[in-house]
């Protein structure tokens, strides 16, 4: 199989590494210069996931954990495509997400907010996505949550979102925020990102024609993953 | 104005957090959930070539262990080929997730020695780092102390105008199929990590 290569990622676009406000970053962040690489086969070919490596209900955070009713919150359907950057749809590529329960708090050994546990919520989720890119998911819209940066931090009411694509290069972890939610404005985390506009593409939707009548509120959320050169003519590197 | 391009922007990335293992790896959070949880076996059962173990830490600027760090391995086989692009052994994946001990920051992983996947590129493992405080996956490789000769060749070493810092990418042969490979984030003896 061959593979054009990537656009170059848009390093201005997404964060930078070091972010002053974001204090963890502080230390965690590189100090030299990222190593700009042209891809090779190592960057571009990726793994592969099928129907056999998930379960009927593993989309489904409603069900998935639910051990003796349904889980507390607000109900929703949350879905969108997978497309790259020449719009082009990202078929049969593994969609898994994590979030926090209805009341802010997290299925995790390490979490100690004083928000209770939900008996009848695990808390993450995963899918294919199916030949045109779509994925769904249904589950319970989650709570803001504080968390030590300064001292009244709250992150606003988000799910982490893990996509694939067919290169190991378009390996992608995000953050999608609700519309309307006025703490997005001041999270540092979502301030990381420089341009507003990049900004406002992790903000899902509310999308009241993709809901369940009297069951459950519907948002949609497009990711986008580095698209392809196209090759028209045969490329001859005259070195550097 | 001249026209507009049809081209979208990548969604920009976001820190996975300190409960990343939730999504990624549940049975770390604490609760399981999945019938089977994915990358938790590189190889499979029939995988050709010499098993090896890699132990390592990651570092952060003030030196301490980064202890919440999820890390993605995307590999070869013993043949140089990635699953995808040609033939592998039945149940061979070459992708995985490696999680530390939360109390000690220690990780250990068992995998196959990857062959040439071209023909100047030494055997190595790709490897990508994500965790709270990490804004965009950090993606680096792993090499091998006992290829001098392959490594001497390789494109991506050669191309670290440090020679010494391309020292930060050879894990180190410290025993029979087991090596250490340590990440240092930030500070002396950085990693060097890659726009790919
Ligand atoms: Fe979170």
């Amino acid at each position: 199989m061959t593979h054009s290569p990537l656009f170059q990622r848009d390093r201005e676009w997404h964060p930078p590494a070091y972010s002053h406000d974001y204090k963890t970053s502080v230390a965690r962040a590189p100090r030299y210069a990222l190593l700009s690489l042209e891809n090779t086969i190592s960057d571009l070919s990726g793994p592969r996931f099928g129907q056999t490596d998930i379960g009927a209900l593993d989309n489904d955070l409603l069900r998935n954990y639910a051990k003796d009713g349904d889980p507390i919150g607000e109900r929703i359907l949350l879905h969108g495509r997978v497309l790259d950057e020449n719009q082009r749809p990202v078929p049969n590529t593994l969609v898994e997400i994590w979030q926090a329960n209805a009341g802010g708090r997290y299925r995790h050994k390490k979490d100690t907010y004083l928000a209770p546990v939900d008996p009848n919520f695990g808390g993450c989720g995963r899918t294919l996505t199916d030949d045109q890119g779509h994925y769904v998911f249904r589950t319970v819209k989650p709570g803001a949550y504080p968390w030590r940066n300064w001292v009244n931090n709250w992150r606003p009411a988000h799910i982490h979102v893990s996509v694939f694509g067919p290169s190991f290069a378009q390996r992608l972890i995000t953050q999608l925020y609700f519309e309307g939610d006025p703490l997005i404005d001041k999270c540092p985390i979502v301030k990381t990102i420089p341009d507003p506009r990049a900004r406002d593409q992790l903000i899902a939707a509310l999308d009241l024609n993709a809901t369940v009548p009297l069951d459950a509120i519907a948002y949609r959320f497009d990711i986008v993953l580095r698209g392809r050169r196209s090759t028209f003519f045969e490329n001859r590197p005259e070195g550097n | 104005m001249p026209q507009a391009l049809p081209y979208l922007k990548e969604t920009a990335s976001q820190t996975a957090g300190p409960y990343v293992h939730i999504g990624l790896a549940p049975g770390d959070a604490g609760f399981d959930i999945y019938d089977q949880e994915l990358g938790r076996d590189i190889t499979g059962p029939n995988a050709k070539g010499d098993a090896i173990t890699i132990t390592g830490q990651v570092f952060d600027g003030t030196g301490a262990t980064v202890k919440d760090i999820l890390i993605e391995i995307w590999q070869a086989n013993a043949d140089g080929i990635y699953p995808g692009e040609g033939p592998v052994e039945e149940g061979f994946r070459g992708w995985g997730r490696v999680i530390p001990d939360f109390d000690s920051g220690t990780f250990s992983f068992r995998t196959v020695k990857p062959g040439q996947s071209a023909p100047d590129s030494a055997p190595h493992l790709n490897v990508w780092l994500v965790a709270r405080g990490i804004n965009i996956g950090l993606s680096t490789r792993l090499y091998f102390s006992d290829e001098p000769g392959a490594n001497a060749q390789d494109p991506v070493l050669a191309m670290i105008e440090q020679t010494q810092r391309r020292d930060t990418l050879v894990a180190t042969l410290t025993g029979d199929g087991h090596y250490r490979f340590d990440i240092r984030l930030q500070g002396d003896n950085e990693t060097v990590f890659f726009d790919i």
